[in-house]
């Protein structure tokens, strides 16, 4: 069963029910660790990693209520399943424990067969949750995840700032055709696995890939300072990982390969769209689309990164930036004025 | 008075959960463990001290339940639900029934 060899913190004033409880969890082939109060409860804790706490609620030093409050109030402990085992006598406490977010309330003397369905229930309900929390990190930095979990999700838009961009690899239909399918899988994991890190680490999110392209929203849906200027360092990255990457291409006799970035920023309708099962942040509005139509527009102008007027204003000259004259978009009224960042020759 | 001291259904359902050397261990862990907490009612009822005598008679009707010593409990539970009372009575009735439990369990761990 999945559920065997967790690790679960016992936490108990009275001996004679810690030895117990350690006993019968043990027994159903779990790694049990102690507690004599709630303030050494809360040590071992934030000490070490638990899969699951059963809490006793009557205690000295600090009682199952105040350890519940401290967890509320702990990000890293938020989550943690708890279920409490008590004799407390009246609804109130079930009440108040079910209120601090613990996961079950068994009364003492605990039935050893409902302990174990109970645990084996919270720790499937942890399992799926880690699961989805890992899902999300693939796609979003701590922050946003961290948004997603407490928003809960919330579907909706709001208007916000902020820069983003579209990338891709060019030629790469050709270059599917001249090598093996499992290459191309490879080399599409290695892109964006290099693409990932040079985005995240200027805190922006990827919100889509298809294909060879990808977009990332930058400043949404969490704010950041210097948007503009933090894709488009992220951009350069992106082009200097290429270069090592293709280094290492060249040298097995393959094809290198080129990407095109653009970079758009304003105001976009920002959200989660989806249904409650399967959502996805994503951005909305004329600054999307002219991001994807300057990425489109490097194949033309041969350039690796295309930015608008908006981001060039933003940059001031903290990167050495080209006009590039005005061009006229599909989907644009007007002529816009394009910049490239200046490449190394 | 006629209901016995300990439940033994309770009892041996412990020891067929729990492991009957493992129950004997617990056993001792409670008769080590009671009569601090018969003494801790004693001087919390002498300080006053309210959460002291509560917690005290909880722990000892949590145990009580633990092993069928089900009068042990419901005296355990008054204590517990009641408060802080005047007068040695309920503490010496306690105090007598926990003798009685000790008796119990200890011929229980042999058997």
């Amino acid at each position: 069963m999945a559920e065997r060899g967790a690790r679960l913190l016992v936490t108990d004033d009275n001996k004679v029910n810690r030895l117990l409880l350690t006993r019968s969890l043990e027994l159903q082939g779990h790694r049990v660790a102690s507690a004599e109060n709630g303030r050494v409860a809360l040590e071992m804790l934030r000490g070490e990693a638990f899969d699951l706490l059963l809490l006793d609620m009557e205690m000295p030093e600090l009682n199952g209520f105040q350890v519940l409050e401290q967890m509320v109030g702990d990000a890293k402990l938020r989550d943690l399943p708890v279920i409490v085992t008590s004799s407390l006598e009246g609804v109130a406490h079930v009440v108040r424990c079910l209120e601090l977010g613990a996961d079950d309330y068994l009364h003492k003397p605990v039935n050893p067969v409902v302990l174990k369905a109970r645990i084996n229930s919270s720790l499937e309900k942890k399992r799926l949750r880690d699961q989805q929390k890992e899902m999300i990190k693939r796609f979003a930095t701590s922050e946003v995840a961290e948004d997603l979990q407490q928003s809960g999700f919330a579907l909706g838009g709001r208007r916000v700032r902020a820069t983003v961009m579209f990338s891709d690899i060019r030629g790469f239909t050709a270059l599917v055709e001249a090598q093996p399918a499992e290459e191309t899988i490879e080399l599409l994991n290695t892109y964006y696995t290099l693409m990932f890190d040079a985005i995240s680490g200027h805190g922006g999110v990827v919100n889509q890939m298809i294909g060879d392209g990808l977009m990332a929203i930058f400043g949404a849906p969490l704010p950041l300072a210097e948007a503009s200027l933090a894709a488009v360092r992220a951009a350069l990255d992106m082009v200097e990982m290429i270069d090592l990457f293709n280094q290492d291409r060249v040298a097995l006799n393959k094809e290198p390969i080129r990407i095109g970035i653009g970079i758009a920023s304003g105001e976009v309708v920002a959200g989660y769209t989806g249904t409650q099962q399967r959502a996805t942040y994503t951005c909305i509005g004329d600054t999307v689309n002219l991001a994807a139509r300057l990425e489109a527009h490097t194949k033309v102008a041969g350039r690796n990164i295309l930015m608008d007027g908006e981001t060039q204003v933003a940059l001031g000259d903290r990167v050495p930036l080209e006009p590039l004259g005005e061009v006229q978009f599909k989907g644009k009224a007007a002529e816009v004025p394009i910049f490239a960042v200046k490449e190394r020759t | 008075m006629s209901e016995p001291v300990i439940d033994v259904p309770t009892f041996t359902e412990l020891q067929a959960a729990a492991g009957a050397a493992f129950v004997t261990e617990l056993v001792s862990t409670f008769l080590e463990e009671a009569p601090p907490m018969l003494a801790e009612l004693r001087s919390a009822q002498a300080a006053g001290a309210a959460d002291a005598f509560r917690r005290a008679a909880h722990s000892l009707k949590s145990n009580s339940h633990t092993f069928g010593a089900t009068r042990l409990g419901a005296l355990a539970r008054d204590l517990e639900l009641g408060g802080l009372i005047a007068g040695s009575g309920p503490l010496d009735d306690l105090e007598a029934e926990y003798q009685r439990v000790a008796a119990a369990l200890r011929a229980l761990c042999r058997g």
